[in-house]
């Protein structure tokens, strides 16, 4: 699994909740149908208030996003259980969200289902980076570097979720390690 | 160990367990519905074959209730796949929105949707389902592909919300790991005053804590307090650990613990026998907090997340254009009951919405005479515009048509739901306030927040 992702930055605040990362009315869809997988992602982050989003995570009409990284503040993916949140990030095209903290139950889906890498910030990232901007995620180092000004900032280092998430998810660990028969 | 360590402990067959332990935890219950379901069905097909079966079938509880009284056509479908998954697996706890088991589901817009269209089975708003149909016992560890799974903790159980792909794990195993979380203290003294209901009480403690207070951690309701509060007031209570964040409720077992539990498992046929938690001495906690139940008053949690905390008379004068009562954390039997009260011999002058959460709590509403006319009667005769089609429905927004579902910008909605996200119920630049059904119901009264002390004791 590649170590390091560059890609264009999509920035939120604090408390984005699975309603705005996936609206509810999108729920009518089920992940594990291949063509309403895809579906889901053109969904993802729908539900961000126009007001204080103005760029859209997902272009109208496209099925997947231009941003590979997401950079959030506090509470990333509070509320509900849906697993339909990290899948349609990851079925946008969206491989790793850096958050100053994360709801349990969506940072547990995002390992469980392998979708995304959930990264936790040692500061404030979201204020100081824009909508757009290039940048490159080093999971081996645990850094995000900024193209433009040449920045490094460091989030904690994944440990023991990584393999699972490289793995593509808690079954695949589970059959890989011979937690679970083949 | 707290009462969350001592359960996980129990259910890892450990003698020990502290915060931080990963455990291997037998799930007594799985639950999942029709939004999460078909979901979690497709990851079990994946992982262990076509024509696997599920670990245990009279552990599996399956309650469509979200997306129901829809004619979105993909929900209408996520019901069938439910039916065919329970009939394949021989699952007998499954509340069918129909009652054939041979059929499919298709809601009747044309009908309308205040007119039951219900089989005799349906069961309504899951968390709200399982205790009343005796899927809940103290001890046991529950599991549901919902985050309000928590409000079973109520009945002195550990109870948590996952994902669709740890749901299918659970029932191709029975097992899920878990870690252990730290457990947060609320201990309860005195009790609460007339016009401050268990809503109150939750919205009061998230906004201490903060809307992420409680990440990560175990919230144990405890104290003298307690025996103050219903069945009904801790589920309400229990149901919003998650909106601080929290990844189970807890309270202690008590004489109405066991008076709610025997006589649903009796009535239901469902097993009968448990074992409940008790605190040892020396429980280890990483936070401490004494709530005077006395204290308390009328609370509303402002758009946009529930830990935005103020008093209904600081809000006074706030307009609104809408209330709605109903979901599983505030559509109970006595949140109606306390939102007719205030509501009696009076009428809304904004447009009101009430979601009973199950049949039963329409049964109760429609059968339940004050001087000669029934709870629902009154309800109408206020304006509120009353379904009888059970549900989750507009709490959180859901397909175009959902009753109650908020279709334009702007509106400002009291609701005694649990969440308040931007768009949780609609329209993404609509707001939601949270309150109890007694304070929704006094500001459906002026179209302003208002206490609801200021009328009952008018």
């Amino acid at each position: 699994m590649s170590a390091s992702f560059t890609g264009k930055v999509f920035v939120v605040g604090d408390n984005i909740d699975t309603d705005q990362i996936i609206p509810a009315q999108f729920l009518n869809l089920v992940p594990t149908i291949a063509v309403e997988y895809e579906r889901l992602g053109s969904h993802a982050m729908a539900g961000l208030p126009t007001g204080l989003y103005s760029v859209p995570f997902v272009k109208p009409s496209a099925l997947d996003s231009e941003y590979g990284i997401l950079v959030a503040g506090r509470n990333f993916g509070c509320g509900s259980s849906r697993e339909h949140a990290p899948i349609a990030l990851g079925s946008a095209g969206c491989r790793v969200v850096l958050a100053e903290g994360f709801a349990r139950i969506f940072f547990r889906n995002c390992v469980s289902t392998g979708e995304l890498y959930p990264c936790e910030l040692l500061s404030r990232l979201c204020d100081s980076v824009s909508t757009g901007d290039e940048a490159t995620v080093d999971l081996d180092a645990a850094t995000l570097r900024l193209h433009h000004t040449d920045t490094v900032y460091s989030f904690k280092p994944l440990g023991e979720v990584r393999p699972v998430v490289d793995a593509g998810g808690l079954f695949n660990y589970a059959r890989n390690s011979g937690m679970i028969a083949r | 160990m707290t009462l969350t360590e001592k359960l996980l402990a129990r259910a890892a067959g450990k003698a020990r367990v502290q915060p931080g332990d990963n455990l291997w935890v037998k799930a007594d219950v799985l639950m999942t519905h029709d939004v999460c379901g078909p979901g979690t069905i497709g990851v079990f097909h994946r992982e262990f074959g076509k024509d696997a079966k599920v670990w245990d079938r009279n552990k599996v509880v399956i309650i469509p209730d979200h997306y129901i009284f829809t004619a979105d056509s993909l929900s209408n479908r996520n019901v069938d796949i439910l039916r065919q998954f329970v009939r394949q697996q021989g699952i007998p706890y499954f509340y069918d929105v129909i009652d054939d088991p041979d059929g499919s589901w298709k809601f009747d817009a044309a009908q309308g949707n205040l007119k039951r269209q219900y089989g005799a089975q349906y069961a309504g708003v899951c968390h709200t389902a399982l205790p009343a149909k005796g899927h809940t016992r103290p001890g046991e560890v529950l599991l549901g592909t919902d985050s309000h799974t928590c409000m079973a903790g109520a009945f002195n159980q550990f109870a948590t919300g996952i994902g669709n792909t740890d749901a299918g794990f659970v029932l191709g195993t029975g097992k899920l790991l878990l870690k252990v979380p730290e457990t947060m203290r609320f201990r309860l003294e005195g009790r609460m005053q007339p016009g401050v209901m268990a809503k109150d009480l939750i919205l009061h403690v998230i906004g201490e804590i903060g809307f992420d207070g409680a990440t990560y951690r175990a919230m144990q309701f405890d104290g003298p307090g307690v025996a103050s509060l219903s069945m009904d007031d801790r589920m309400t209570v229990a149901n919003m650990a998650i909106e601080a964040g929290g990844k189970n409720a807890i309270f202690p077992f008590d004489a109405r613990t066991a008076e709610y539990v025997d006589a649903r498992t009796r009535l239901n046929g469902t097993k009968s026998s448990y074992e409940p938690v008790e605190a040892d001495a020396g429980e280890q906690f990483v936070f401490e907090m004494v709530v005077d139940l006395d204290k308390l008053e009328p609370t509303v949690a402002c758009h946009p997340d529930p830990g935005r905390r103020k008093k209904a008379r600081e809000l006074g004068g706030m307009k609104l254009d809408r209330a709605y009562v109903g979901s599983c954390t505030g559509g109970k039997t006595s949140d109606f009951v306390e939102f007719a009260r205030v509501l009696r011999g009076r009428k809304v002058v904004i447009d009101t919405f009430g979601v009973p959460a199950t049949p039963d709590i329409v049964r109760d509403l429609q059968g339940t005479f004050w001087s000669g006319r029934t709870i629902w009667q009154h309800l109408l005769d206020a304006g509120v515009q009353m379904t009888e089609n059970a549900g989750c429905a507009a709490c959180l927004g859901g397909p175009v048509d959902t009753f109650g579902r908020i279709n334009k910008a702007g509106i400002k909605c009291i609701s005694a739901t649990n969440r308040n996200f931007p768009g949780r119920m609609g329209n993404k630049e609509s707001e939601v306030y949270l309150a109890s059904p007694a304070t929704v119901a006094a500001s459906a009264l002026t179209g302003c927040v208002t206490d609801p002390r200021d009328l009952l004791s008018g």
